[in-house]
């Protein structure tokens, strides 16, 4: 088969040959695949339980998140029940931000629980593929001539190359994708380390160079529709009640930046 | 004849199933040369279940390399196309 098959193939097979290729002395081949595989195997494991501290490192920025979306819409609350709308619109554009940031996290740890799943699958196989094998060597070993062994180990020692090829291309698929998401998780930290999500009513007075690429960053229509609903909510504002502080649980997450 | 596919199983398939298969392998050819971002998922799709459907799955204690070897599931439209630009799903 040409095309994607032989290309894939191809790719796959260059992987074997040099995984098996190193043992110089043939005799010392079987014992060396053996010790590959082992090693393979900490790889494998290693290539997980980095997946895993990615995923870590971004639900802890999630969690940052949910509680600066929770924050701002109390402030934006309050300002609003204070008369102060355009501190009100302020929140709640950063609050549409870590929304929007929020919802890009959620797909990305998504991504990586399912890399982590796909990766332990890949191991629990690649280590039954190499306890089959190192059982098979001593039975070859027993049954056939030196010469003939040899032969028969290879063929092993080649399909569980495979094995180990192929979850090596997929642990290398893992770490481009976790690379990916590190661009973004570090763009958020920036937006963090700006105090973009800080508390807003530490803003001086003039609106700063954050505000202006917020505004650009965030949905004006969303943050229109919440001002609005938030007014409408306080009623006419002069017995404005307390901002409730789960207000921002229920604060619609659907409404903004879904789009 | 023994068919991987990448990040699952291997699967064994009677010889004669070659043919199907390269008819299903020309379609998901035949989307990415169109540049069908749309006919490219079900195209890839049909040739990948047609192996899960077909194919008897190798045990552990299997030790056979595989004759072809098909991308994993998730692979995009973008890296399919890479795949002729001589990139590779994977560079060495």
């Amino acid at each position: 088969m040409a095309g994607l098959t032989g290309r894939m193939s191809t790719v796959v097979k260059a992987k074997v040959s040099k995984l098996l290729d190193r043992a110089e002395d043939p005799a010392e081949t079987l014992d060396y695949s053996y010790q590959k595989q082992v090693e393979q195997l900490q790889n494998v494991k290693k290539g997980i339980a980095d997946v895993v501290t990615a995923k870590k490192r971004l639900q802890m920025q999630e969690s940052t998140l949910q509680q600066s979306v929770v924050k701002l819409d109390t402030q934006a609350r309050q300002a609003l029940a204070a008369g102060k709308e355009d501190l009100a619109r302020t929140a709640l554009e950063r609050k549409n931000v870590a929304q929007t940031e929020l919802q890009g996290l959620d797909t990305q740890v998504a991504e990586l629980e399912d890399q982590q799943q796909k990766l332990t699958d890949s191991e629990q196989k690649l280590r039954a593929k190499i306890e089959a094998f190192r059982t098979k060597k001593e039975v070859i070993k027993a049954q056939y001539s030196a010469a003939e062994a040899q032969v028969r180990i290879s063929e092993a020692a080649t399909g569980v190359g495979e094995q180990m090829a192929d979850v090596g291309l997929a642990m290398q698929r893992a770490v481009d994708k976790t690379e990916n998401m590190k661009a973004r998780a570090d763009a958020v930290q920036e937006l963090e380390a700006a105090g973009t999500f800080d508390d807003i009513t530490q803003l001086g007075g003039g609106e700063d160079d954050i505000d202006r690429q917020l505004k650009q960053l965030s949905s004006q229509p969303a943050v229109d529709d919440e001002l609005a609903k938030m007014k409408s909510e306080l009623g006419s504002g002069e017995s404005a009640p307390a901002p409730q502080i789960a207000a921002g649980e229920d604060a619609p997450a659907a409404e903004a930046g879904q789009s | 004849m023994i068919v991987r596919i990448s990040g699952e199983e291997q699967y064994r398939l009677p010889d004669g199933d070659k043919e199907r298969l390269n008819e299903l392998e020309n379609a998901v050819i035949a989307s990415i040369d169109a540049g069908s971002e749309g006919a490219f998922p079900p195209a890839f799709t049909a040739l990948l279940d047609y192996v899960r459907s077909n194919g008897e799955v190798l045990g552990d204690e299997e030790l056979d390399s595989s004759d072809v070897i098909l991308p994993p599931s998730d692979l995009t439209f973008a890296e399919a196309g890479r795949e002729f630009t001589g990139e590779g799903l994977i560079p060495d």
